[in-house]
């Protein structure tokens, strides 16, 4: 069997592109859990940046506004969890489940009018340039520029919690909120910040979702990738470049699904659709099971709630 | 002016009244929502709330609703009490359901009193099973419970689309995907002549009196609250946190398997796909609304469960999508969420001299 060289550069690319998604959403979460805030609505916010995105670019015609808009949905429907959380000082896991649960329930009844509506093709750069080079120009070329902007942001994210001033004040209101009001730090200002940012990203990635990957509107078409984000989180442990690992792993099992069915492998459908759900538990029981590692890494005061009586 | 002072302890009757201001202004906040939307208010919440329940037929559908969710709750806040955040109960349902179906399906036309125990058994074990992998997960490896219960939800609803597409569809039944109807000794009996409500109601009130008795007079119950006010004390007290873990996530599994029997030997009396309408997790909401309280769990099981009905109805009467049920189970728990805000601070109002 002769396996063309470009094939394989084709199947990287698939995988990097079902990966960008993860990456976008992890990479916003992890801002969010850094600041000390565990947002577990990050599935509802990807399915409201989802039909948000793919809803203005039907109505209005223009693709810009419909991915800023996913994104500024994203920011408003974490508005609500940022003002429950840090003003009313609510439990952060169950106001993400209502999130999630609010979520899926509003864009289903938005969406409802755009099932079955063509998507719109989205542009991509570099296409010139796609024979060029053998293996690599598939995976390095025509690709929209959320595809550049994901593969980008990991290295951001991680220079600018470890280079940056604002990271560094994101961390140690992670960390020590205590201290870091006592430096005159605005803790809830932070992590209202932190919050309304990963809102943005999830956003961004549910528009993804619907404008660029699969361009139409399918009701509950994140169909659990916001809890793969999620547990990515943990997975990279709290690192944005290993979120781009994990992100890839998991991009490669839903990849290697077509490929399997496509080949005739006799393994049921469900049993490979079950595969990425199946090995995160995996990760996350290897990656859990040294405690003082975990200890170590995980934001000190993720999911506890900061009151300053003032 | 109005001054926001933290209470020196939490308020006992706004604990209880706050979930009835959160289903007020819930409405408020739907009425809205109709209204932007194009209804009139009054008249879709009426089709929302009322005319599902208007007559007997109704009820019955009320009462069949709530007890899935009644049943599932009374087990999550054996969880949800003691610090355990099982959000995968959807998934030890179907599970349950998956287990319970096929000990039903072995009894394919065969009669007999004994068959019906060993189905609702058999569904027990299947939920305790599913929701001891995130138990065990959790208290020997340190793995995050709310992931792995969740993933495992996904995993559940596979396995059964599986079993009811391939080894375990009816032979007779044209590849749909579906099983044979389970033997009528399998099935759980109605309580009257052309309605749907079935006997699975009185598993569910049984578990509502022996949760009240485990959480007020025993002292299990006892240590779950402790453990749940704070981890450190019921260290200190010397409970065994690990046996704890594990027995609220299997009593809670129990439970949940229990609710998918109910609906597959129940109104279903089949397995197929569709064994549950997000059962599961609708009674995350329904725990938090009930106050982890098994009375209060009652109420809320029914208020929770005219969403489903008044989803329907809409959609049927006023071409209200459905979707509009689980917009409104949120808002019940972000306002509840927020009304909670009410129990630790009060307004005080200074600068108002008499």
């Amino acid at each position: 069997m002769i396996i063309d060289i470009n094939f394989v550069g084709l199947i990287i690319a698939s995988i990097m592109a079902s990966a960008v998604p993860l990456i976008l959403a992890s990479c916003g979460e992890l801002i969010t859990e850094r600041s000390g805030v565990l947002n577990l609505g990050v599935e509802g916010m990807m399915i409201i940046g989802a039909i948000s995105g793919f809803a203005l670019m039907t109505v209005t015609g223009s693709l810009i506004i419909a991915v800023f808009g996913a994104m500024l949905a994203g920011v408003l429907i974490s508005t609500i969890f940022a003002f429950l959380t840090q003003t009313l000082i609510t439990n952060h896991v169950a106001t993400g489940l209502a999130l999630t649960i609010f979520g899926i329930g509003i864009s289903a009844m938005i969406g409802k009018n755009f099932v079955g509506i063509p998507g719109k093709e989205f542009p991509v750069l570099f296409e010139s340039l796609k024979d060029t080079i053998p293996l690599l120009s598939p995976i390095l070329f025509g690709h929209s520029v959320v595809f550049y902007f994901a593969f980008a942001l990991p290295f951001t994210t991680s220079y600018f919690l470890k280079k940056t001033k604002i990271g560094l004040i994101v961390r140690a209101v992670g960390d020590s909120p205590e201290s870091a009001s006592n430096q005159g730090i605005n803790v809830k200002l932070v992590r209202y910040a932190c919050i309304l940012y990963g809102g943005a990203m999830c956003g961004l990635a549910g528009a993804y979702l619907s404008m660029i990957y699969t361009p139409q509107w399918i009701e509950n078409m994140t169909g659990g990738r916001g809890w793969i984000a999620l547990a990515l989180v943990v997975f990279s442990t709290w690192n944005p470049i290993k979120i781009l690992i994990g992100a890839m792993i998991f991009g490669g099992l839903t990849i290697i699904q077509f490929h399997m069915q496509a080949i005739g492998v006799r393994i049921p459908v469900q049993f490979l659709t079950a595969l990425p759900y199946i090995v995160t538990i995996i990760v996350l029981v290897v990656i859990s099971r040294d405690s003082r590692k975990i200890r170590l890494s995980t934001p000190s005061s993720l999911g506890k709630s900061f009151y300053k009586d003032n | 002016m109005i001054k926001i002072v933290k209470r020196d302890e939490p308020s006992r009757a706004i604990f209880f009244l706050t979930p009835v201001l959160a289903i007020f202004l819930t409405l408020v906040a739907g009425g809205l929502i109709f209204y932007i939307l194009g209804f009139k208010p009054f008249e879709a919440l009426k089709f929302f709330f009322i005319v599902p329940i208007a007559d007997k037929y109704g009820f019955s559908e009320l009462l069949l609703k709530a007890t899935p969710l009644c049943l599932i709750a009374i087990g999550l806040s054996f969880c949800f009490k003691s610090n355990n955040w099982n959000i995968g109960a959807e998934g030890q349902l179907t599970f349950g359901a998956i287990v319970s179906g096929g000990v039903a399906l072995l009894f394919y036309e065969q009669e007999g009193f004994y068959i019906l125990p060993i189905v609702i058994l058999a569904g027990a074990i299947g939920g305790m099973l599913y929701a001891s992998i995130p138990a065990i997960l959790k208290t020997y490896f340190n793995t995050n419970e709310i992931l792995v219960s969740l993933m495992l939800v996904y995993v559940s609803k596979l396995i059964l689309d599986y079993l009811v597409v391939g080894p375990w569809s009816n032979p007779e039944g044209f590849n749909f995907p579906e099983t044979r109807q389970f033997s009528d000794s399998a099935r759980l009996p109605l309580l009257f002549e052309g309605l749907r409500i079935h006997a699975g109601i009185f598993l569910a009130l049984a578990a509502v009196v022996i949760s009240w008795f485990i959480f007020y007079k025993t002292y299990l119950g006892f240590q779950m609250k402790v453990s749940g006010f704070s981890l450190k004390t019921a260290k200190y007290a010397g409970y065994k946190g690990k046996k704890m873990i594990i027995l609220v996530f299997l009593i809670s599994g129990a439970c949940a398997g229990l609710a998918g029997v109910g609906e597959i030997t129940g109104p279903i009396g089949q397995l197929h796909r569709e064994v549950s309408p997000d059962y599961g997790f609708t009674a995350i909401i329904v725990a938090f609304l009930g106050r982890l309280h098994p009375v209060g769990i009652i109420f809320a099981s029914l208020v929770v469960a005219i969403t489903y009905l008044g989803a329907e109805t809409a959609q049927i009467f006023m071409q209200i999508p459905k979707y509009t049920g689980q917009v409104f189970q949120g808002m019940i728990l972000f306002f509840l969420l927020a009304s909670d805000y009410l129990l630790f601070f009060k307004f005080k109002f200074i600068g108002s001299k008499k």
